[in-house]
Protein backbone atom coordinates (compact mmCIF):
# COMPACT_ATOMS: atom_id res chain seq x y z
CA UNK A 1 0.00 0.00 0.00
CA UNK A 2 1.16 3.50 -0.74
CA UNK A 3 1.10 6.09 2.05
CA UNK A 4 1.27 9.89 1.88
CA UNK A 5 5.10 10.02 1.83
CA UNK A 6 5.11 7.49 -0.99
CA UNK A 7 2.59 9.45 -2.99
CA UNK A 8 4.44 12.73 -2.46
CA UNK A 9 7.68 11.14 -3.61
CA UNK A 10 5.97 9.61 -6.62
CA UNK A 11 4.51 12.97 -7.54
CA UNK A 12 7.92 14.60 -7.26
CA UNK A 13 9.51 12.22 -9.68
CA UNK A 14 6.73 11.22 -12.05
CA UNK A 15 3.59 13.38 -11.63
CA UNK A 16 2.08 10.15 -10.46
CA UNK A 17 -1.27 11.56 -9.41
CA UNK A 18 -1.96 12.48 -13.01
CA UNK A 19 -1.40 9.02 -14.51
CA UNK A 20 -4.06 8.56 -17.17
CA UNK A 21 -6.57 5.77 -16.68
CA UNK A 22 -5.48 2.66 -18.55
CA UNK A 23 -1.79 3.62 -18.69
CA UNK A 24 0.81 0.97 -17.94
CA UNK A 25 2.84 1.38 -14.81
CA UNK A 26 5.06 -0.42 -12.38
CA UNK A 27 5.89 1.00 -8.96
CA UNK A 28 8.87 -0.29 -7.07
CA UNK A 29 9.26 0.50 -3.38
CA UNK A 30 12.19 -0.43 -1.14
CA UNK A 31 13.38 -3.07 -3.56
CA UNK A 32 10.01 -4.70 -4.26
CA UNK A 33 7.43 -4.26 -6.99
CA UNK A 34 4.29 -3.00 -5.22
CA UNK A 35 1.81 -2.03 -7.92
CA UNK A 36 1.52 -2.77 -11.60
CA UNK A 37 -0.89 -2.19 -14.41
CA UNK A 38 -0.46 -3.26 -18.00
CA UNK A 39 -2.54 -3.09 -21.13
CA UNK A 40 -2.68 -4.92 -24.44
CA UNK A 41 0.03 -2.74 -26.03
CA UNK A 42 2.56 -2.58 -23.23
CA UNK A 43 3.62 -5.73 -21.40
CA UNK A 44 5.50 -5.63 -18.12
CA UNK A 45 6.94 -8.88 -16.79
CA UNK A 46 9.34 -9.78 -14.01
CA UNK A 47 12.81 -10.94 -14.86
CA UNK A 48 13.46 -14.48 -13.74
CA UNK A 49 17.22 -14.38 -13.29
CA UNK A 50 17.67 -11.08 -11.42
CA UNK A 51 15.61 -8.26 -9.92
CA UNK A 52 13.90 -6.11 -12.50
CA UNK A 53 11.35 -6.08 -15.27
CA UNK A 54 11.06 -6.36 -19.02
CA UNK A 55 8.87 -3.76 -20.63
CA UNK A 56 7.75 -4.68 -24.10
CA UNK A 57 6.02 -2.13 -26.29
CA UNK A 58 4.35 -3.80 -29.23
CA UNK A 59 5.07 -2.55 -32.76
CA UNK A 60 2.86 0.30 -34.02
CA UNK A 61 1.90 1.37 -30.47
CA UNK A 62 1.30 5.12 -30.53
CA UNK A 63 0.85 7.71 -27.81
CA UNK A 64 1.18 5.42 -24.77
CA UNK A 65 2.70 6.73 -21.57
CA UNK A 66 4.46 4.21 -19.39
CA UNK A 67 5.33 4.98 -15.75
CA UNK A 68 8.05 3.07 -13.91
CA UNK A 69 8.89 5.04 -10.77
CA UNK A 70 11.06 3.74 -7.96
CA UNK A 71 10.88 4.97 -4.39
CA UNK A 72 12.95 4.22 -1.32
CA UNK A 73 11.51 5.27 2.00
CA UNK A 74 13.60 3.24 4.44
CA UNK A 75 17.16 3.78 5.52
CA UNK A 76 19.80 1.18 4.77
CA UNK A 77 18.14 -0.05 1.56
CA UNK A 78 20.43 -0.95 -1.30
CA UNK A 79 18.38 -1.66 -4.38
CA UNK A 80 19.86 -2.73 -7.70
CA UNK A 81 17.39 -3.32 -10.48
CA UNK A 82 17.70 -4.34 -14.12
CA UNK A 83 15.03 -3.00 -16.44
CA UNK A 84 14.98 -3.72 -20.16
CA UNK A 85 12.78 -1.88 -22.62
CA UNK A 86 11.94 -3.45 -25.97
CA UNK A 87 10.31 -0.88 -28.21
CA UNK A 88 8.65 -2.35 -31.28
CA UNK A 89 8.95 -0.98 -34.81
CA UNK A 90 7.03 2.23 -35.56
CA UNK A 91 6.00 2.65 -31.94
CA UNK A 92 5.88 6.13 -30.43
CA UNK A 93 5.81 6.17 -26.63
CA UNK A 94 6.79 8.19 -23.58
CA UNK A 95 8.40 6.50 -20.60
CA UNK A 96 8.39 8.33 -17.31
CA UNK A 97 10.88 6.90 -14.87
CA UNK A 98 12.53 8.38 -11.83
CA UNK A 99 13.72 7.61 -8.38
CA UNK A 100 12.81 9.31 -5.13
CA UNK A 101 14.50 8.58 -1.83
CA UNK A 102 13.14 9.62 1.54
CA UNK A 103 15.76 8.84 4.14
CA UNK A 104 15.09 9.90 7.72
CA UNK A 105 17.71 7.61 9.22
CA UNK A 106 21.45 7.61 9.53
CA UNK A 107 22.27 4.74 7.19
CA UNK A 108 22.61 5.27 3.46
CA UNK A 109 19.87 4.42 0.97
CA UNK A 110 20.99 3.51 -2.50
CA UNK A 111 19.35 2.77 -5.82
CA UNK A 112 21.14 1.53 -8.88
CA UNK A 113 18.92 1.35 -11.94
CA UNK A 114 20.48 -0.53 -14.84
CA UNK A 115 18.36 0.27 -17.87
CA UNK A 116 18.70 -0.99 -21.41
CA UNK A 117 16.64 0.25 -24.34
CA UNK A 118 16.29 -1.67 -27.58
CA UNK A 119 14.55 0.70 -29.96
CA UNK A 120 13.19 -0.81 -33.15
CA UNK A 121 13.10 0.64 -36.65
CA UNK A 122 11.24 3.95 -37.03
CA UNK A 123 10.27 3.91 -33.37
CA UNK A 124 10.38 6.97 -31.16
CA UNK A 125 10.86 7.04 -27.42
CA UNK A 126 10.73 9.95 -25.06
CA UNK A 127 12.34 8.95 -21.76
CA UNK A 128 12.01 11.25 -18.78
CA UNK A 129 13.86 10.47 -15.58
CA UNK A 130 13.79 12.57 -12.42
CA UNK A 131 15.92 12.00 -9.38
CA UNK A 132 15.06 13.43 -6.02
CA UNK A 133 16.10 12.96 -2.41
CA UNK A 134 14.59 14.17 0.84
CA UNK A 135 14.51 13.36 4.53
CA UNK A 136 16.08 14.91 7.59
CA UNK A 137 18.35 11.96 8.46
CA UNK A 138 22.10 11.93 8.03
CA UNK A 139 21.98 8.76 5.93
CA UNK A 140 23.22 9.43 2.41
CA UNK A 141 20.89 9.21 -0.58
CA UNK A 142 22.75 7.64 -3.46
CA UNK A 143 21.57 7.12 -7.02
CA UNK A 144 23.72 5.44 -9.63
CA UNK A 145 21.86 4.93 -12.90
CA UNK A 146 23.35 3.07 -15.82
CA UNK A 147 21.64 3.41 -19.15
CA UNK A 148 22.36 1.76 -22.47
CA UNK A 149 20.43 2.63 -25.63
CA UNK A 150 20.56 0.56 -28.81
CA UNK A 151 18.93 2.32 -31.72
CA UNK A 152 17.92 0.78 -35.01
CA UNK A 153 17.39 2.50 -38.36
CA UNK A 154 15.40 5.76 -38.27
CA UNK A 155 14.65 5.47 -34.59
CA UNK A 156 14.52 8.50 -32.32
CA UNK A 157 15.26 8.70 -28.62
CA UNK A 158 14.81 11.84 -26.57
CA UNK A 159 16.16 11.34 -23.11
CA UNK A 160 15.75 13.87 -20.38
CA UNK A 161 17.26 13.40 -16.97
CA UNK A 162 16.77 15.81 -14.13
CA UNK A 163 18.29 15.84 -10.68
CA UNK A 164 17.34 18.96 -8.86
CA UNK A 165 17.56 18.29 -5.18
CA UNK A 166 18.59 16.14 -2.31
CA UNK A 167 20.73 13.41 -3.87
CA UNK A 168 24.02 13.18 -1.99
CA UNK A 169 25.95 11.21 -4.50
CA UNK A 170 25.26 10.18 -8.05
CA UNK A 171 27.30 8.41 -10.64
CA UNK A 172 25.60 8.19 -14.00
CA UNK A 173 26.74 6.19 -16.93
CA UNK A 174 25.03 6.44 -20.28
CA UNK A 175 25.94 4.62 -23.47
CA UNK A 176 24.12 4.91 -26.79
CA UNK A 177 24.78 3.13 -30.08
CA UNK A 178 23.07 4.65 -33.08
CA UNK A 179 22.19 2.90 -36.30
CA UNK A 180 21.42 4.40 -39.72
CA UNK A 181 19.57 7.73 -39.51
CA UNK A 182 18.95 7.24 -35.80
CA UNK A 183 18.58 10.38 -33.76
CA UNK A 184 19.50 10.68 -30.10
CA UNK A 185 18.88 13.78 -28.03
CA UNK A 186 19.91 13.71 -24.42
CA UNK A 187 19.38 16.55 -22.00
CA UNK A 188 20.83 16.36 -18.54
CA UNK A 189 19.89 18.92 -15.93
CA UNK A 190 21.53 18.84 -12.59
CA UNK A 191 21.78 20.91 -9.47
CA UNK A 192 24.01 20.00 -6.57
CA UNK A 193 24.28 21.65 -3.18
CA UNK A 194 25.83 21.04 0.23
CA UNK A 195 28.60 18.50 -0.09
CA UNK A 196 26.97 16.54 -2.91
CA UNK A 197 28.93 14.80 -5.60
CA UNK A 198 27.72 14.15 -9.14
CA UNK A 199 29.58 12.32 -11.82
CA UNK A 200 28.27 11.76 -15.32
CA UNK A 201 29.89 9.69 -18.04
CA UNK A 202 28.31 9.44 -21.42
CA UNK A 203 29.45 7.71 -24.57
CA UNK A 204 27.50 8.10 -27.77
CA UNK A 205 28.60 6.01 -30.74
CA UNK A 206 27.23 7.08 -34.09
CA UNK A 207 27.62 3.93 -36.15
CA UNK A 208 25.10 4.33 -38.97
CA UNK A 209 25.06 6.70 -41.92
CA UNK A 210 22.96 9.79 -41.19
CA UNK A 211 22.93 9.23 -37.44
CA UNK A 212 22.76 12.36 -35.32
CA UNK A 213 23.12 13.15 -31.65
CA UNK A 214 22.69 16.14 -29.47
CA UNK A 215 24.04 16.06 -25.93
CA UNK A 216 22.99 18.96 -23.76
CA UNK A 217 24.14 19.26 -20.19
CA UNK A 218 23.08 22.12 -17.95
CA UNK A 219 24.16 22.18 -14.36
CA UNK A 220 24.36 24.38 -11.31
CA UNK A 221 26.80 23.64 -8.52
CA UNK A 222 26.27 25.38 -5.18
CA UNK A 223 27.95 25.36 -1.76
CA UNK A 224 30.77 22.82 -1.56
CA UNK A 225 29.37 20.42 -4.16
CA UNK A 226 31.41 18.80 -6.90
CA UNK A 227 30.43 17.82 -10.44
CA UNK A 228 32.31 16.00 -13.18
CA UNK A 229 31.04 15.60 -16.74
CA UNK A 230 32.57 13.38 -19.32
CA UNK A 231 30.45 13.34 -22.46
CA UNK A 232 32.01 11.58 -25.39
CA UNK A 233 30.72 11.47 -28.97
CA UNK A 234 32.29 9.06 -31.44
CA UNK A 235 31.47 9.29 -35.14
CA UNK A 236 32.06 6.03 -36.98
CA UNK A 237 30.02 6.92 -40.10
CA UNK A 238 28.82 10.00 -42.00
CA UNK A 239 26.99 11.56 -39.06
CA UNK A 240 26.63 14.67 -36.96
CA UNK A 241 26.81 15.30 -33.24
CA UNK A 242 26.76 18.32 -31.01
CA UNK A 243 27.88 18.28 -27.38
CA UNK A 244 27.03 21.26 -25.26
CA UNK A 245 27.94 21.50 -21.57
CA UNK A 246 26.99 24.61 -19.68
CA UNK A 247 27.47 25.09 -15.97
CA UNK A 248 26.85 27.78 -13.42
CA UNK A 249 29.26 27.66 -10.52
CA UNK A 250 28.51 29.26 -7.16
CA UNK A 251 29.98 29.54 -3.66
CA UNK A 252 32.85 27.09 -3.14
CA UNK A 253 31.70 24.46 -5.60
CA UNK A 254 33.87 22.70 -8.17
CA UNK A 255 33.02 21.59 -11.71
CA UNK A 256 35.04 19.66 -14.22
CA UNK A 257 33.77 19.34 -17.75
CA UNK A 258 35.73 17.12 -20.10
CA UNK A 259 33.92 16.72 -23.41
CA UNK A 260 35.56 14.37 -25.87
CA UNK A 261 34.80 14.14 -29.56
CA UNK A 262 36.20 11.54 -31.88
CA UNK A 263 35.74 10.86 -35.59
CA UNK A 264 36.61 7.66 -37.39
CA UNK A 265 35.02 8.70 -40.66
CA UNK A 266 35.86 11.68 -42.89
CA UNK A 267 32.21 12.68 -43.10
CA UNK A 268 31.58 12.74 -39.39
CA UNK A 269 30.87 16.28 -38.18
CA UNK A 270 31.16 16.56 -34.43
CA UNK A 271 31.18 19.73 -32.38
CA UNK A 272 31.54 20.40 -28.71
CA UNK A 273 31.03 23.48 -26.62
CA UNK A 274 31.65 23.73 -22.92
CA UNK A 275 31.37 26.65 -20.55
CA UNK A 276 31.56 27.13 -16.80
CA UNK A 277 30.89 30.49 -15.23
CA UNK A 278 29.15 32.24 -12.44
CA UNK A 279 25.85 34.08 -12.83
CA UNK A 280 26.31 37.13 -14.97
CA UNK A 281 25.99 40.32 -12.95
CA UNK A 282 24.05 42.10 -15.70
CA UNK A 283 21.42 39.34 -15.58
CA UNK A 284 20.97 39.94 -11.85
CA UNK A 285 20.77 43.71 -12.38
CA UNK A 286 18.20 43.31 -15.14
CA UNK A 287 15.89 41.21 -12.98
CA UNK A 288 16.39 43.56 -10.05
CA UNK A 289 15.11 46.39 -12.26
CA UNK A 290 11.88 44.34 -12.41
CA UNK A 291 11.64 44.68 -8.62
CA UNK A 292 13.22 41.38 -7.59
CA UNK A 293 15.68 41.06 -4.73
CA UNK A 294 19.14 39.72 -5.68
CA UNK A 295 18.16 36.36 -4.13
CA UNK A 296 14.92 36.16 -6.12
CA UNK A 297 16.77 37.12 -9.29
CA UNK A 298 19.36 34.40 -8.69
CA UNK A 299 16.63 31.82 -8.19
CA UNK A 300 14.90 32.80 -11.44
CA UNK A 301 18.16 32.64 -13.39
CA UNK A 302 18.93 29.17 -12.03
CA UNK A 303 15.40 27.90 -12.61
CA UNK A 304 15.42 29.24 -16.17
CA UNK A 305 18.86 27.80 -16.84
CA UNK A 306 17.78 24.37 -15.63
CA UNK A 307 14.33 24.95 -17.11
CA UNK B 1 8.29 63.86 -10.67
CA UNK B 2 11.99 63.14 -10.78
CA UNK B 3 14.32 65.68 -9.23
CA UNK B 4 18.03 65.26 -9.70
CA UNK B 5 19.90 67.62 -7.39
CA UNK B 6 23.59 68.38 -7.78
CA UNK B 7 24.60 64.79 -8.26
CA UNK B 8 28.17 63.80 -8.81
CA UNK B 9 29.80 60.46 -9.45
CA UNK B 10 33.50 59.94 -8.94
CA UNK B 11 35.46 56.73 -9.35
CA UNK B 12 38.96 55.91 -8.21
CA UNK B 13 41.45 55.72 -11.04
CA UNK B 14 42.43 52.13 -11.71
CA UNK B 15 46.16 52.81 -11.77
CA UNK B 16 45.98 54.58 -8.46
CA UNK B 17 46.38 58.05 -9.95
CA UNK B 18 43.66 59.87 -8.04
CA UNK B 19 40.01 59.94 -8.92
CA UNK B 20 37.96 60.50 -12.06
CA UNK B 21 34.80 62.57 -12.14
CA UNK B 22 32.25 60.92 -14.44
CA UNK B 23 29.29 63.10 -13.47
CA UNK B 24 29.74 66.56 -12.04
CA UNK B 25 27.05 68.62 -10.34
CA UNK B 26 24.11 67.61 -12.54
CA UNK B 27 20.66 68.95 -11.66
CA UNK B 28 17.41 68.77 -13.58
CA UNK B 29 13.73 67.98 -13.12
CA UNK B 30 11.49 65.66 -15.11
CA UNK B 31 7.80 66.43 -14.66
CA UNK B 32 5.19 63.65 -14.67
CA UNK B 33 4.20 62.49 -18.11
CA UNK B 34 6.99 64.40 -19.82
CA UNK B 35 9.31 63.01 -22.46
CA UNK B 36 12.99 63.84 -21.92
CA UNK B 37 15.75 63.02 -24.37
CA UNK B 38 19.31 62.98 -23.07
CA UNK B 39 21.94 63.39 -25.74
CA UNK B 40 25.57 64.34 -26.08
CA UNK B 41 28.91 62.94 -27.18
CA UNK B 42 29.93 59.37 -26.41
CA UNK B 43 31.66 59.02 -23.08
CA UNK B 44 29.99 62.18 -21.78
CA UNK B 45 28.17 60.45 -18.91
CA UNK B 46 24.67 59.80 -20.32
CA UNK B 47 24.49 56.11 -19.45
CA UNK B 48 26.07 56.73 -16.06
CA UNK B 49 23.37 59.29 -15.32
CA UNK B 50 20.67 56.75 -16.25
CA UNK B 51 22.32 54.08 -14.09
CA UNK B 52 22.51 56.52 -11.18
CA UNK B 53 18.78 57.14 -11.44
CA UNK B 54 18.00 53.41 -11.60
CA UNK B 55 20.32 52.77 -8.63
CA UNK B 56 22.79 50.57 -10.50
CA UNK B 57 25.42 53.07 -9.47
CA UNK B 58 25.26 55.26 -6.35
CA UNK B 59 26.13 58.95 -6.61
CA UNK B 60 29.07 60.19 -4.60
CA UNK B 61 27.39 63.59 -4.21
CA UNK B 62 23.92 65.09 -4.36
CA UNK B 63 20.49 63.55 -4.13
CA UNK B 64 17.74 62.08 -6.29
CA UNK B 65 14.07 62.56 -5.41
CA UNK B 66 11.24 60.64 -6.98
CA UNK B 67 7.72 61.85 -6.27
CA UNK B 68 9.09 63.73 -3.30
CA UNK B 69 10.86 60.70 -1.78
CA UNK B 70 14.63 60.73 -1.43
CA UNK B 71 15.70 57.61 -3.34
CA UNK B 72 19.44 58.36 -3.33
CA UNK B 73 20.23 55.46 -1.04
CA UNK B 74 17.52 53.05 -2.19
CA UNK B 75 18.48 49.81 -3.92
CA UNK B 76 17.62 48.96 -7.53
CA UNK B 77 14.86 46.65 -6.25
CA UNK B 78 13.31 49.37 -4.11
CA UNK B 79 13.40 51.90 -6.94
CA UNK B 80 11.87 49.35 -9.31
CA UNK B 81 9.04 48.83 -6.84
CA UNK B 82 8.43 52.58 -6.82
CA UNK B 83 7.82 52.37 -10.58
CA UNK B 84 11.18 53.13 -12.18
CA UNK B 85 12.23 50.95 -15.11
CA UNK B 86 15.40 50.79 -17.16
CA UNK B 87 16.05 49.34 -20.60
CA UNK B 88 19.72 48.41 -20.87
CA UNK B 89 21.88 49.61 -23.72
CA UNK B 90 23.27 46.09 -24.01
CA UNK B 91 20.60 43.83 -22.53
CA UNK B 92 21.81 40.59 -20.98
CA UNK B 93 20.63 37.27 -22.43
CA UNK B 94 19.14 34.49 -20.38
CA UNK B 95 19.62 30.83 -21.22
CA UNK B 96 16.39 28.97 -20.67
CA UNK B 97 14.12 31.97 -20.15
CA UNK B 98 11.56 32.41 -22.88
CA UNK B 99 10.44 35.78 -24.18
CA UNK B 100 7.03 35.15 -22.67
CA UNK B 101 8.53 34.34 -19.27
CA UNK B 102 10.72 37.42 -19.35
CA UNK B 103 7.74 39.64 -20.18
CA UNK B 104 5.76 38.00 -17.36
CA UNK B 105 8.63 38.57 -14.93
CA UNK B 106 8.71 42.21 -15.99
CA UNK B 107 4.95 42.48 -15.53
CA UNK B 108 5.14 40.86 -12.10
CA UNK B 109 2.64 38.09 -12.87
CA UNK B 110 1.81 35.71 -15.67
CA UNK B 111 1.04 37.82 -18.72
CA UNK B 112 -1.72 36.59 -21.03
CA UNK B 113 -0.60 35.58 -24.49
CA UNK B 114 -2.53 38.33 -26.25
CA UNK B 115 -0.87 41.00 -24.10
CA UNK B 116 2.59 39.57 -24.73
CA UNK B 117 1.80 39.57 -28.43
CA UNK B 118 0.64 43.13 -28.41
CA UNK B 119 3.89 44.34 -26.77
CA UNK B 120 6.01 42.34 -29.20
CA UNK B 121 4.08 43.64 -32.18
CA UNK B 122 4.65 47.17 -30.99
CA UNK B 123 8.40 46.66 -31.05
CA UNK B 124 8.20 45.18 -34.53
CA UNK B 125 8.49 41.49 -33.72
CA UNK B 126 6.10 38.93 -35.11
CA UNK B 127 4.83 37.74 -31.78
CA UNK B 128 3.98 34.10 -32.42
CA UNK B 129 7.51 33.46 -33.66
CA UNK B 130 9.04 34.84 -30.50
CA UNK B 131 6.85 34.01 -27.51
CA UNK B 132 8.46 30.65 -26.79
CA UNK B 133 11.94 31.47 -27.96
CA UNK B 134 14.64 31.71 -25.37
CA UNK B 135 16.28 35.08 -24.79
CA UNK B 136 19.69 33.60 -25.52
CA UNK B 137 22.41 33.97 -28.12
CA UNK B 138 20.11 32.61 -30.84
CA UNK B 139 18.51 36.07 -30.97
CA UNK B 140 20.22 38.88 -32.84
CA UNK B 141 21.31 42.05 -31.09
CA UNK B 142 18.41 43.97 -32.63
CA UNK B 143 15.89 41.36 -31.49
CA UNK B 144 17.19 41.43 -27.93
CA UNK B 145 17.00 45.23 -27.92
CA UNK B 146 13.40 45.15 -29.04
CA UNK B 147 12.47 42.56 -26.42
CA UNK B 148 14.17 44.77 -23.86
CA UNK B 149 11.91 47.65 -24.85
CA UNK B 150 8.89 45.34 -24.65
CA UNK B 151 9.81 44.42 -21.07
CA UNK B 152 9.41 48.06 -20.09
CA UNK B 153 6.06 48.25 -21.89
CA UNK B 154 4.92 45.21 -19.90
CA UNK B 155 5.52 47.05 -16.63
CA UNK B 156 3.36 49.62 -15.01
CA UNK B 157 5.87 52.41 -14.65
CA UNK B 158 5.98 55.96 -13.46
CA UNK B 159 9.37 56.55 -15.04
CA UNK B 160 10.78 54.56 -17.96
CA UNK B 161 14.44 55.01 -18.84
CA UNK B 162 15.70 53.77 -22.22
CA UNK B 163 19.42 53.71 -22.91
CA UNK B 164 19.97 54.13 -26.66
CA UNK B 165 16.99 52.01 -27.71
CA UNK B 166 17.81 52.53 -31.37
CA UNK B 167 21.30 50.99 -31.17
CA UNK B 168 21.47 47.85 -33.31
CA UNK B 169 18.01 48.31 -34.78
CA UNK B 170 17.70 48.64 -38.55
CA UNK B 171 16.22 51.73 -40.09
CA UNK B 172 12.95 50.05 -41.10
CA UNK B 173 12.28 48.84 -37.59
CA UNK B 174 13.43 52.14 -36.24
CA UNK B 175 10.43 53.96 -37.78
CA UNK B 176 8.14 51.52 -36.04
CA UNK B 177 9.97 52.04 -32.80
CA UNK B 178 9.65 55.80 -33.09
CA UNK B 179 5.92 55.29 -33.55
CA UNK B 180 5.81 53.08 -30.45
CA UNK B 181 7.53 55.74 -28.37
CA UNK B 182 5.12 58.31 -29.77
CA UNK B 183 2.22 56.08 -28.67
CA UNK B 184 3.75 55.52 -25.24
CA UNK B 185 4.11 59.25 -24.80
CA UNK B 186 0.52 59.86 -25.90
CA UNK B 187 -1.26 57.00 -24.10
CA UNK B 188 0.53 56.62 -20.84
CA UNK B 189 1.11 59.03 -18.10
CA UNK B 190 4.56 57.70 -17.45
CA UNK B 191 7.56 59.94 -17.66
CA UNK B 192 10.02 58.82 -20.29
CA UNK B 193 13.74 59.40 -20.33
CA UNK B 194 15.52 58.29 -23.49
CA UNK B 195 19.21 58.44 -24.17
CA UNK B 196 19.50 58.90 -27.90
CA UNK B 197 21.46 60.42 -30.73
CA UNK B 198 18.59 60.25 -33.19
CA UNK B 199 16.93 63.41 -34.36
CA UNK B 200 13.62 61.58 -34.90
CA UNK B 201 13.56 60.59 -31.26
CA UNK B 202 14.53 64.09 -30.20
CA UNK B 203 11.57 65.33 -32.22
CA UNK B 204 9.31 63.43 -29.78
CA UNK B 205 10.77 65.14 -26.73
CA UNK B 206 9.25 67.74 -24.52
CA UNK B 207 12.66 68.53 -23.11
CA UNK B 208 16.23 67.87 -24.18
CA UNK B 209 19.24 67.59 -21.91
CA UNK B 210 22.70 67.73 -23.47
CA UNK B 211 25.51 66.18 -21.45
CA UNK B 212 29.20 66.43 -22.24
CA UNK B 213 32.23 65.73 -20.06
CA UNK B 214 29.93 64.77 -17.20
CA UNK B 215 28.28 68.18 -17.07
CA UNK B 216 25.06 69.63 -18.39
CA UNK B 217 25.87 71.62 -21.48
CA UNK B 218 22.31 72.69 -22.12
CA UNK B 219 18.84 71.84 -20.87
CA UNK B 220 15.53 73.18 -22.09
CA UNK B 221 12.50 72.52 -24.21
CA UNK B 222 12.87 70.82 -27.56
CA UNK B 223 12.11 74.13 -29.24
CA UNK B 224 14.93 75.80 -27.36
CA UNK B 225 17.57 73.10 -27.70
CA UNK B 226 17.01 71.18 -30.92
CA UNK B 227 17.62 73.98 -33.47
CA UNK B 228 20.96 74.77 -31.84
CA UNK B 229 21.91 71.11 -31.76
CA UNK B 230 21.00 70.58 -35.40
CA UNK B 231 22.89 73.73 -36.37
CA UNK B 232 25.91 72.38 -34.52
CA UNK B 233 25.69 69.05 -36.36
CA UNK B 234 25.33 70.81 -39.72
CA UNK B 235 28.40 72.89 -39.17
CA UNK B 236 30.45 69.83 -38.17
CA UNK B 237 29.25 67.41 -40.84
CA UNK B 238 29.71 68.67 -44.34
CA UNK B 239 28.18 66.57 -47.07
CA UNK B 240 31.26 67.24 -49.16
CA UNK B 241 33.28 65.38 -46.58
CA UNK B 242 35.58 68.29 -45.76
CA UNK B 243 34.14 68.86 -42.30
CA UNK B 244 35.89 68.00 -39.11
CA UNK B 245 33.26 65.60 -37.66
Amino acid sequence: MLNITDKNLLDRISDFSSIPVGASYNIRKNGQGVERSTNEKVLITNKTDKPGIDITVLPETKGEKIYIPVIITEEGVSDKVYNDFYIGENADVTIIAGCGIHNSGCNESRHEGIHRFFIGKNARVVYIEKHYGEGEGTGEKILNPETAVYMEENSVCEMESVQIKGVDSTKRNTVAKLGKNAKFIVTERLMTHGKQIADSDMTIELNGEGASAQIISRSVAKDESKQVFYPKAVGNAPCSAHVQCDSIIMDNAGIRSIPEIAANHAEAAIIHEAAIGRINNEQLLKLMTFGMTPEEAEEIIIQGFLN
Amino acid sequence: MLEVKNIGFTVENENGGGSLEIIEDVSFTLEDGKFLVITGPNGGGKSTLARLIMGIEKPTKGEILYNGTDITNLSITERAKLGIGYAFQQPPRFKGLTVRKLLSLAHGSDLPENECCSYLTRVGLCSMDYLNREVDTSLSGGEVKRIEIATLMARNLGLAIYDEPEAGIDLWSFSMLVQSFRDIAAERNESVMIISHQERIMQLADDILVIADGKIRSFGTKEEILPTLLGEFDSKCSLRGDGNA
